[in-house]
């Protein structure tokens, strides 16, 4: 069966067999068609007040659900700024879709208005990009764009449809199969080395579990608790994977790396087997390589190969989806558990001893003050209202940090944030997205006062849509992070961190048609974010917390992760502006 | 160290920036690259030399297998393979010396393919360090000028080639436009 209809109509046929609810992006001269064909058709289209944020705001949308995220903008800067997106969505392995509108096929290369060479430019921001310049292979093309974006390991896809391609017609073949015979995807592991893993883990004296964002992106936390209790091996979630083990879990220590707990790191280099899942060795997480985690053996499950040793050569490799191989592992141990062995056993309690000394020797705890609110008070505070229930999309830097440390997620895609690429300006539109995503949720967009004004365009989206999100800055006036570093390493010269001049955040909400309030006492806190929450639609909360403190512990760069300053070296001298 | 790569890949617009982009974005230069058709007139053939350190040569093999263009990406540098390069030169010779260069010519397999009076065009093939001596001993008979093909591999052993089989999509159902009341 197959009509006749342009290439528009044609693309939102393709997305709606996709299974696409919602979509963001921006329109522009050569998606006129496209923009025209989605006046009468049901697939919602969010208009959002920069591509970036479209980008980002399908990346919270993907983030908060595992279904793939779609965004659209036209050509030339349209398709330029979502690059940043989609570098993101690369570098945390994030199903996207994007749709780029091109100038006609026969413009193409003679600098036509608002000619970029999109297919050009985001081949290394993408898993897989087309440009599509004939209707025959338009609706092939989207399908494959939906199926490289969430098979294997997910990513960003990019399709460039020229406008002649958008205003031409055509017959819609339905597209039943998708053949990509270059496009390895990689499922079940290899079964001997499964049996290798089973036995090792249930052999080691100190075993440590290492899960990050495969385990998010493959919906195998039950998988992973399973293989949790089933060994009582303790576990540490990298910034990507929390949630994944639930925070109040009795085997969960916390996040290891850069910011990551004095437990977990220690826990990390004392371990003498890494059963890492899911994860790829980032530098943030293993400090000075050499220094890594030198005891242990590494079993590594990644559905990409290209992971698989590509930072530490692991003792058993395992390449598939680490859903299907803890389904095998936690099977076969579950069926052959090893014979009983008081050495091990006694070694295994010893481990257990080090591990709580360690949490109890150097907690993640808030500070408070009765003065000021600290940001860890902040984090705190939300962390209470949330009861690890509800959504937080970060955005990047100190509070991202503190929130990774102080802020409870009892489940998967609660905690977004940008982690591989650190893309400031992310949080706002990735609650967007989420709160699209879920309408009925408590999501929170917490941001600094610097990320915040990156995506500050979005509060139109947000009053637009009337979005119930929370917004939290947590305002400190600097650069958070970068001044941080200037401090510790740069002998305190601080250097354009400085962030004067922030809106009034009543006067900023208000001028949007939402509510919004500054606090700066730490008594207020409690009761304007209980009324921040209570409030049904949008809300911005401008928390004035203390400027000067830094995230710890902080590993410094080039140290081993072990090697954590744990507070601050000595009083700071506040520098005059 | 200079690493040979053998690469099966979809003749498709964009295949090779890919193959490409994935060496200059770390770096690497490229020595040669080759690249035509195949029997199969959708594949084509890749043979690229490329200078990478030894350890991450496996880490560059896996990520070009991670293309979707491409369908199979081998390390020849140390499997057994034969390995050859097509050159060209036109040399301009004095009147004294034609029939030496033809001597050497053939000494280096070279065949004259096309003669003037000011002096020949000659091709030859082999191996390209063999190349590189033919070209050395060339010029030392007069002006020079040299087209090189680039190196070509072949693998002797037959390396399995699995392919991914079509799979069905869940959008091939009936056609649901549902313009908005």
């Amino acid at each position: 069966m197959s009509t006749l209809m342009n290439g528009a109509t044609m693309l939102l046929e393709c997305l709606v067999r996709e299974g696409v609810d919602v979509m963001f992006g921006y329109p522009g001269g050569v998606t006129l068609p496209f923009y025209d064909a989605l006046y009468e058709h049901h697939v919602r289209h969010v208009l959002v007040r920069h591509e970036q944020n479209a980008a980002f705001a399908a990346e919270g949308y993907a983030r908060a659900t595992g279904r793939t995220g779609v965004c659209c903008a036209t050509s030339g800067p349209g398709a330029t700024n979502l690059t940043t997106g989609l570098v993101d969505a690369m570098m945390d392995s994030i199903p996207m879709v994007a749709i780029t509108g091109q100038v006609s096929s026969k413009l193409i290369g003679s600098d036509a208005f608002q000619e970029a060479d999109t297919f050009g430019l985001t081949r290394p921001c993408t898993k897989h990009n087309f440009l599509v310049k004939k209707i025959e292979d338009l609706a092939q093309i989207v399908h494959e764009a939906f199926y490289i974006a969430s098979s294997g390991r997910p990513g960003p896809v990019l399709v460039d449809v020229t406008k002649d391609v958008l205003t031409g017609q055509g017959h819609y073949q339905p597209v039943t199969s998708i053949h990509l015979p270059g496009y390895k995807v990689f499922t079940e592991g290899h079964t001997g080395q499964i049996r290798r893993a089973a036995q090792m883990i249930q052999e080691a004296h100190r075993p440590l579990v290492y899960a990050g964002g495969g385990i998010v992106a493959a919906g195998a936390s039950a998988e992973l608790r399973q293989l949790v209790e089933l060994t009582d091996v303790p576990a540490v979630n990298t910034l990507m994977g929390l949630g994944t083990m639930p925070s109040g879990h009795p085997n969960f220590i916390s996040m290891p790396g850069m910011h990551g707990s004095y437990a977990a790191n220690l826990a990390m280099t004392g371990s003498d087997l890494l059963i890492a899942l899911g994860v790829r060795f980032d530098d943030r997480v293993t400090g000075r390589l050499a220094a890594f985690a030198p005891h242990a053996k590494v079993i590594h499950v990644d559905i990409d190969p290209a992971e698989v040793g590509k930072i530490r050569t692991p003792e058993v490799p395992i390449v598939g989806d680490v859903k299907r191989v803890l389904g095998k592992l936690n099977k076969m141990i579950a069926e052959n558990p090893a014979p009983a062995d008081e050495a091990r056993t006694a070694a295994r309690r010893a481990w257990w001893k080090q591990i709580r000394g360690w949490k109890e020797e150097h907690p993640l705890q808030a500070v408070t003050s009765d003065t000021e609110i600290k940001p860890q008070h902040l984090m705190a505070e939300i962390d209470r209202v949330s009861q690890g229930n509800a959504i937080v999309c970060s955005d990047v830097g100190q509070h991202q940090m503190w929130a990774a440390q102080l802020v409870r997620f009892n489940e998967p895609r609660l905690w977004i944030n940008s982690g591989g690429l650190g893309s400031m300006g992310f949080g706002l539109p990735a609650a967007v997205g989420a709160q699209f995503a879920h309408p009925g949720k408590l999501v929170f967009a917490l941001v600094g006062d610097g990320g915040f004004q990156m995506s500050i365009p979005e509060l139109g989206t947000i009053a637009t849509h009337a979005l119930p999100i929370k917004i939290i800055v947590m305002n400190n006036g600097y650069l958070g992070m970068v001044r941080q570093w200037q401090e510790l390493f740069y002998n305190n010269r601080l250097s354009s961190v400085t962030l004067d001049c922030f809106p009034d955040a009543e006067k900023l909400a208000g001028a949007y048609g939402f509510k919004g309030k500054t606090v700066d006492k730490p008594w207020e806190l409690a009761d304007a974010l209980a009324e921040a929450v209570r409030e049904p639609g949008p809300y911005l909360l401008n928390v004035k917390v203390t400027p000067f403190e830094c995230v710890y512990p902080m590993v410094p760069a080039g140290a081993g992760i072990q090697e954590m300053v744990l507070g601050p070296p000595q009083p700071v001298a506040v520098p005059s502006k | 160290m200079l690493q040979v790569i053998s690469l099966l890949l979809e003749n498709k617009p964009g295949a090779l920036m890919r193959v490409t982009g994935l060496l200059s974005q770390r770096g690497y230069n490229i020595e040669s690259l080759t690249v035509a058709r195949t029997l199969d007139p959708a594949l084509s053939r890749m043979t690229i030399v490329v200078d990478v350190e030894g350890a991450l040569r496996p880490q560059v093999i896996k990520q070009m297998n991670r293309l979707i263009n491409v369908l199979q990406a081998t390390d020849l540098t140390e499997s057994p393979a034969v390995v050859r390069e097509l050159v060209l030169v036109r040399i301009r010779t004095p009147q004294e010396s034609r029939t030496a260069v033809l001597k050497e010519a053939e000494i280096f397999g070279g065949r004259v393919v096309d003669s003037s009076t000011e002096g020949y065009a000659i091709e030859a093939t082999g191996d390209p360090e063999k190349l590189n001596e033919f070209v050395d001993v060339m010029r030392s008979y007069g002006e020079i000028d040299v087209t090189r093909s680039g190196t070509l591999a072949i693998a002797l052993e037959n390396k399995k080639l699995r392919l991914q089989p079509p799979v069905p999509t869940r959008a091939g159902l009936e056609l649901v436009t549902d313009p908005r009341p």
